[in-house]
């Protein structure tokens, strides 16, 4: 009798707590959700701050080129490689600029281009905003007749769903570039048979499925910096926690997109 | 008596953070044109206070009415254009450290106003001499500012937009005494010059003595006593006797280990 009813106690504590996980969990997304939605009402609604918008699109497009041209740059000079040595073993090589290519565009563009920007931009702008909300200058903006969603949220997430695109779009061509140099260089290619072969079977589709998960990353980074941020608590430590918490869940939601978004295009 | 609503009129206004509660129920009227300085011991919600008034805080229960309107009742849009009336002095500056000293002060004319930025420029160059900043000062960024000469600045931002309406988050505080009396002065001159209603928190009772015309303490929660400058001095309320001898033996027990 005793021992089952401790049994209980403790299944019942177990039960409890899952449950508090998961109301927590539910209380989350319906936050995100009810917070997604203003900042799109405000997106679509005046006043725009077209300075702001302007400002946060050079932070995003212009100042992250160098570090995704590198990581482009890299990634596309150890695909040709890659794909050369382990396609040689059953005498595909011919097939390396169409790997190449169809890894870059559709896979690794946007997906690599998105973990950079995460913890460049995503960590910057829960750092700007969560700063912003702890010495209470998100609350005086409001008492200065400027709507906080509109001057700070709106113009990083107009700037991150427009300039993720361009910049995947770059990131591309420069990691073709390095299969290019890698193929032609040390592989003994003829450059223009490598070119001929690298759009010979690229499809419209491959492209276009990349850059939208690259308009889709760029959203959801920052959505995320601007959530996190923008909902800090607590001082120095407060803005430390919402910064992991940014770039964190930015590159968890990356991941969980690329899927969907796959599955959208491709899927059969 | 007018039969005006009052300016701002708070009646059982509550609110807790968790289950540390800190108003208990709030009642308060300011007059229009009239400046009431709130008084009370530190962490006794003063700041809450005002912010709860602003909507920054959303209060648990109680009315809070600004010219006779209820503003738990308006649209997202109605209260930002009600936040036009106001203008806010935080306790810790809350001045905007991306912009220059004279953007801050600027900001509520261009962004609110749409004035244009030269016009806004001179205007705010003119609010910051008035708190004894020179133009070169304009220029700055805050962060290359000391504490005082932020404090003036958001001071100088929050008037800039001459609102109906001004809160004062501790004026004075970590000003030089000539400083500070030039800053009460200020303050009075907002109030007779302009008509504004002001609602200010000190704890230096030599401003509260010069710019209000009613003073309210808040102690638990509550606005214990109010009354008149003169009536200050001949209460015989334990709470208020304490705090304006500044002692430390009485009603008002601070929580500290001896
Ligand atoms: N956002 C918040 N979350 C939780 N507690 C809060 C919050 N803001 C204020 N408090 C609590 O409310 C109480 C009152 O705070 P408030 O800042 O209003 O004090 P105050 O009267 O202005 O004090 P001081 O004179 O030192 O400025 C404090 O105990 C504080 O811990
Ligand atoms: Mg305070």
């Amino acid at each position: 009798m005793t021992v089952s009813s401790r049994e209980d106690g403790v299944i019942i504590r177990v039960l409890a707590g899952v449950g508090r996980i998961f109301l927590n969990f539910l209380a989350t997304v319906g936050k995100l959700s009810m917070f997604t939605g203003r900042a799109l009402m405000h997106c679509v609604t005046p006043p725009f701050y077209f300075r702001l918008v302007l400002r946060q699109m050079v932070d995003i497009g212009y100042y992250s080129l160098p570090v995704v041209g590198m990581t482009a740059i890299f990634t596309g000079m150890v695909l040709a490689l890659q794909s050369y040595s382990g396609f040689s073993r059953f005498s595909a090589e011919g097939a390396v600029a169409t790997v190449v290519v169809l890894s870059m565009t559709r896979e690794l563009g946007p997906v690599l281009a998105g973990l950079m920007v995460a913890g460049r931009i995503g960590a910057s702008m829960a750092a700007e905003i969560g700063t912003m909300r702890v010495t209470d200058q998100v609350d005086a903006l409001t008492t200065l007749s400027t709507n906080p969603f509109k001057y700070l949220v709106a113009p990083r997430l107009i700037a991150g769903l427009t300039m993720m695109p361009l910049l995947v779009l770059v990131a591309d061509i420069i990691g073709v570039f390095g299969g290019f140099l890698i193929g032609v260089n040390k592989l003994g290619f003829n450059p223009a048979n490598y070119l001929t072969q690298t759009f010979e079977f690229l499809e419209v589709k491959d492209v276009v499925s990349g850059l939208t998960k690259a308009a889709a990353f760029g959203f959801v980074i920052s959505l995320m910096g601007c959530y996190h941020g923008y909902n800090s608590r607590g001082g120095a430590q407060g803005v430390g926690t919402a910064t992991i918490n940014a770039v964190v869940s930015s590159l968890i939601l990356i991941l969980i997109f690329n899927y969907i978004i796959t599955e959208m295009f491709f899927a059969r | 008596m007018n039969s005006k609503p009052p300016k701002i009129r708070m009646r059982g206004v509550c609110k807790a953070f968790g289950p540390k509660v800190v108003l208990d129920g709030i009642d308060l009227d300011v007059a229009d044109g009239e400046s009431v300085v709130i008084i009370g011991g530190s962490g006794t919600g003063k700041s809450v206070l005002l912010k709860c008034i602003l909507g920054i805080i959303q209060p648990d229960s109680g009315l809070i009415e600004i010219d006779g309107v209820d503003v738990s009742e308006l649209s997202s849009a109605e209260r930002d254009e009600l936040m036009g009336k106001f203008g806010m002095l935080f306790q810790g500056g809350a001045l905007f450290d991306s912009l220059p000293v004279w953007e801050n002060v600027a900001f509520g004319l261009i962004q609110a106003r749409g004035m244009d930025r030269d016009a806004a420029r001179t205007i705010a160059l003119n609010k910051l001499a008035a708190v004894g900043l020179g133009p070169e000062v304009g220029a700055l960024v805050p962060a290359e500012l000391s504490g005082g000469m932020q404090k003036r600045v958001a001071l100088a931002r929050a008037i800039a937009t001459e609102p109906e309406i001004i809160f004062f988050d501790e004026p004075t505080t970590g000003l030089d005494p000539i400083m500070g009396d030039v800053i009460n002065d200020l303050i009075v001159k907002c109030v007779r010059e302009l008509g504004a209603t002001t609602l200010s928190i000190t704890h230096d009772l030599a401003s509260a003595r010069k710019i209000a015309h009613r003073i309210a303490m808040l102690h638990g929660g509550k606005i214990i006593w109010q009354g008149s400058v003169a009536e200050i001095d001949q209460t015989d309320n334990p709470y208020v006797d304490q705090f304006i001898h500044g002692r430390a033996e009485g009603p008002i027990q601070m929580q500290v280990s001896r």
